[in-house]
């Protein structure tokens, strides 16, 4: 799989260094870019894999080391000018404009034109075949915000590609798309590859890694750990050189820490939302959950997974249905009804609906507790410290302390300060959709045990999660669902990842045996 | 509690009604997407069809071309202000550089309607230039360097009419006069000047790259920025569009008045400027807008006004307190309008 890299390099950065307000994100990194080579940067959040990108696109600018262009020094002013030198960026989060069209998009900032006039009909047919040519159908001039988020990415990838980079920078490309759109992407890397393109791999998942690259560099802390041809890596050693554990120690640690809670289960439904509709989005689904337990919802992207989770929480507008916790019916669609009842829930999109970025780590978590902090009017400073310190000390939020900015920390970690934001409320209902999106494997460990920790306590937890294993392994109960219908309900030891995969693949025909 | 393990006939009658929902889907879009752009529209045409029902003097041709023309000057500085919310901004500077460009074209007069108007255009752009670099460049809110432009503009207007005792007239013989006075068809020039700003404004704002731009960096800065969008040259450009509309404005009041007016003209005008837009269905936070909607904004404003004059025998000051209930009646049913459509789609 590993190409001889006799060439010299197309792009090299050497001893980058970059420092945050006295914190280092960057230490005298130095990395290699060949033509025609896939070249994976992997690492824990916060190891400087963003960063090292951002300094090579130009939005941020290096402190010490050089950055070479075929030989030249460059230094980037702005992805603009990045962008100009050959040098094509697609973002984790999609990066595009959602209210103009698919065509509209792909050609932003390059658009031809005749007598000054877009050539609409040059855009919309040039646009189209080009997404064919990649196995992308969708209507050019459809706003491109109406399509799937995995829809989006991939115009996202086209648009990038489309420019004759030199160099394609991927910052987790597969974040938001299912198999089969994952499979579609890793063509699409080899074919720039063909092309003599120099690619930039950064992904969390192992499997898309070792399938595409050729080079494997892994960061930790903002150093260099190692460089070197895939083929000379096993997985186990590439794990461990980003945990920085020990591989023995990691094997004796198991995959998921949410196995093995199963304990006490018992009681009345904590939780009880039963035949939920909604016209074109949910259809008759029931969610039960007793205090212990996890119910799992499995079921691919647009399954009603999410949508399900926010009619719980009262954030989306129901037809008809029934929703109980603790025995009191819920009669308002609204999520202060919800909050009132202690039902908590962290939403898919974390930048979109949960943090505010400007704002310290005490003010986030902060605000949440204020409710129950306020005496009169009034809250005490030291308080409000003391909750802080307890959650960042109790979720192991790494950060320089409490008062630095939520924007500044690694997406694990600004998923620890919504978790921590959510327990001040004492729940008794938590909803989490996708409670692991985006972060590295470390701090994906410490989330899934605080989930199976904090069910242990009695608390009724609902689990999205796109990866099937995370399901499983997780959920006492497991709902299954496809196109906001439910097709089944696995209980306990029926519960197995090809089950799931059947019930969703043979809907129709399959006749599916559930325990009970 | 049991819950019903498989429903296999359900499924299948879903699956089955897959292409169904997939069109009443598709027709949901595009009612929603046609009132959500086109509410102000709509609104309009409701507001004056039964205006001239209710009210007969309303619908009199005379009547109706008078408020045309009435409506063209805010009209004009609205079609700017419009790139100015969607590209994610806001201009306050407006009124007081259409009182400049009022002052500024009536002086130069004398030296000949092309000087008059070349100056007159000059000084707005150039405000609408220092503002947008300031704004672009430094990173500083629009709302407060626009502030003290409005501050800033209006007192250099005083200066320059010495406390706006000067009020110099311009020779009616000048072929500028017949910018403001002229018609065509009957119906005067400015409207029909408005009418070609909104036309080109449509077509730059829908149909160049730069109109693109303006969209994408309104919706989000830091992903234009990201995609290598010209964000600063975008956000400097719409300043100036806003203040050349501006200008164009104060040059088309003198060319009426035939001459130059108080130091106090077009105060409030960016106000009304940036109801219009926001009436038309722009959203403040940019991203989303149309001029077209802005224009029936801008209609809808001044045919309110003229309803309630026309219709009903009231001080005026009780007008203006009617005339404000009814626009706010007007928002509200346009929004619900446009909300119920955006909720039918998700």
């Amino acid at each position: 799989m590993s190409t001889p890299v006799t060439s010299s390099p197309i792009l090299s950065v050497t001893s980058a260094s970059k420092r945050f307000a006295g914190v280092r994100a960057l230490e005298d990194v130095s990395i290699e870019l060949h033509a025609g080579s896939v070249h994976a940067l992997v690492g824990e959040n916060g190891a400087g894999k963003s960063t090292l990108i951002k300094l090579i696109t130009g939005v941020y600018q290096l402190d010490s080391g050089t950055v070479q262009l075929r030989g030249e020094n460059v230094a980037f002013d702005s992805p603009r000018s990045a962008q100009r030198a050959g040098i094509a960026t697609i973002y984790q989060e999609v990066h595009l404009a959602p209210q103009l069209s698919v065509a509209r998009n792909f050609f932003l900032g390059r658009e031809p034109t005749r007598l000054g006039s877009l050539d609409l009909k040059r855009m919309n047919r040039e646009a189209g075949d080009a997404l064919k040519r990649y196995g992308i159908a969708a209507d050019v001039k459809r706003p491109l915000g109406e399509l799937g988020l995995g829809i989006q990415q991939m115009v996202a990838i086209a648009r990038a590609v489309e420019t004759d980079a030199s160099v394609v920078i991927m910052d987790e490309p597969t974040s938001s798309l299912e198999p089969r759109e994952v499979d579609l992407l890793l063509e699409l890397v080899a074919q720039l590859k063909a092309k003599d393109v120099a690619i930039v791999y950064v992904s969390h998942k192992l499997d898309e890694v070792f399938r595409a690259c050729d080079t494997i560099t892994v960061l930790r802390d903002g150093k260099l750990v190692s460089t070197g041809p895939t083929s000379e890596l096993t997985r186990r050693q590439l794990i461990s050189r980003m945990l920085g554990r020990d591989a023995a120690e990691l094997e004796k640690d198991g995959r998921t820490k949410l196995a093995g809670h199963k304990t006490n289960i018992e009681g009345e439904p904590l939780l009880r939302a039963e035949h939920l509709n909604r016209r074109l989005i949910l259809e008759d689904v029931s969610v039960v959950v007793r205090p212990g337990e996890v119910v799992g919802l499995a079921g691919l992207l647009g399954s009603g997974r999410s949508e399900t989770a926010k009619a719980i929480f009262g954030a989306l507008p129901l037809d008809s249905g029934e929703i109980e916790v603790g025995g009191k019916a819920l009669t308002h669609q609204t999520p202060a009804s919800r909050i009132r009842e202690r039902v908590a829930m962290l939403p898919e999109d974390r930048k979109a609906e949960g943090i505010i970025p400007d704002m310290s780590i005490r003010d986030n978590i902060g605000l949440a507790a204020l409710p129950q902090l306020t005496k009169a009017g009034l809250v005490s400073r030291k308080k409000v410290d003391d909750i802080v310190k307890t959650f960042m000390d109790r979720l192991r939020i790494k950060a320089s302390g409490p008062n630095q900015k939520v924007s500044e920390l690694s997406g694990g970690n600004q998923q620890k300060v919504l978790l921590a934001r959510l327990l001040c409320l004492n729940p008794r209902v938590l909803l989490l959709d996708e409670p692991t999106r985006g972060i590295d494997v470390g701090a994906k460990a410490e989330v899934q045990a605080l989930v199976a920790e904090l069910a242990e306590k009695g608390m009724a937890v609902v689990l999205i999660s796109s990866e099937l294993e995370e399901v499983v392994e997780g959920s006492d109960t497991v709902v299954v669902l496809r196109d906001g219908a439910q097709l089944g309900r696995l209980v306990g030891d029926d519960i197995s990842e090809d089950k799931i995969m059947d019930l969703i693949a043979d809907a129709a025909s399959e006749r599916i045996e559930a325990a009970k | 509690m049991t819950a019903p393990t498989t429903k296999p006939q359900k499924t299948v009658a879903v699956a089955a009604d897959h292409g169904g929902r997939e069109a009443a889907r598709a027709r949901a879009r595009s009612l929603t997407s046609l009132i959500s752009r086109n509410g102000a529209v709509a609104v309009l045409i409701l507001v004056v069809v039964l205006g001239a029902l209710i009210v007969p003097s309303f619908g009199k041709p005379d009547n109706l071309r008078n408020v045309a023309l009435a409506a063209s000057f805010i009209g004009i500085i609205a079609a700017g202000m419009t790139f100015v919310i969607i590209c994610g901004g806001i201009d306050l500077s407006v009124g007081s550089t259409y009182a400049l460009a009022t002052i500024i074209s009536a002086m130069y007069a004398p030296r000949g309607s092309f000087i008059a108007v070349l100056y007159a255009l000059l000084a707005a752009g150039l405000v609408g230039l220092i503002q947008g670099l300031i704004i672009a460049r430094w990173r500083l809110p629009a709302f407060i360097v626009t502030l003290a432009g409005l501050t800033g503009v209006r007192g250099l207007v005083y200066f320059i009419t010495n406390e706006g005792n000067d009020h110099p007239k311009i020779d009616g013989r000048l072929a500028f006069e017949a910018l403001g006075t002229g018609s065509l068809a009957t119906i005067g020039t400015p409207v029909w000047i408005m009418l070609v700003v909104f036309g080109i404004g449509w077509w730059a704002l829908n149909r160049t790259p730069f109109g693109q731009s303006v969209q994408a960096v309104g919706g989000n800065q830091g992903a234009a920025e990201l995609m290598g969008l010209p964000v600063k040259r975008t956000q400097t450009i719409v300043y100036v569009v806003s203040g050349l509309c501006a200008g164009l404005s104060g040059v088309l009041t003198t060319a009426l008045s035939g001459g130059g007016q108080e130091a106090r003209i077009g105060d409030a005008y960016e106000l009304s400027a940036i109801a219009a837009v926001v009436i038309g269905g722009t959203l403040l936070s940019g991203g989303v807008g149309s001029m077209v909607g802005t224009l029936a904004g801008v209609l809808l404003l001044f045919v309110i006004q003229n309803l309630i004059v026309q219709g009903a025998n009231l001080n005026s000051y009780v007008q203006q307190v009617v005339s404000g209930g009814f626009l706010l009646v007007v928002v509200i049913l346009q929004a619900v309008l446009s909300r119920r459509a955006g909720t039918s789609e998700t």
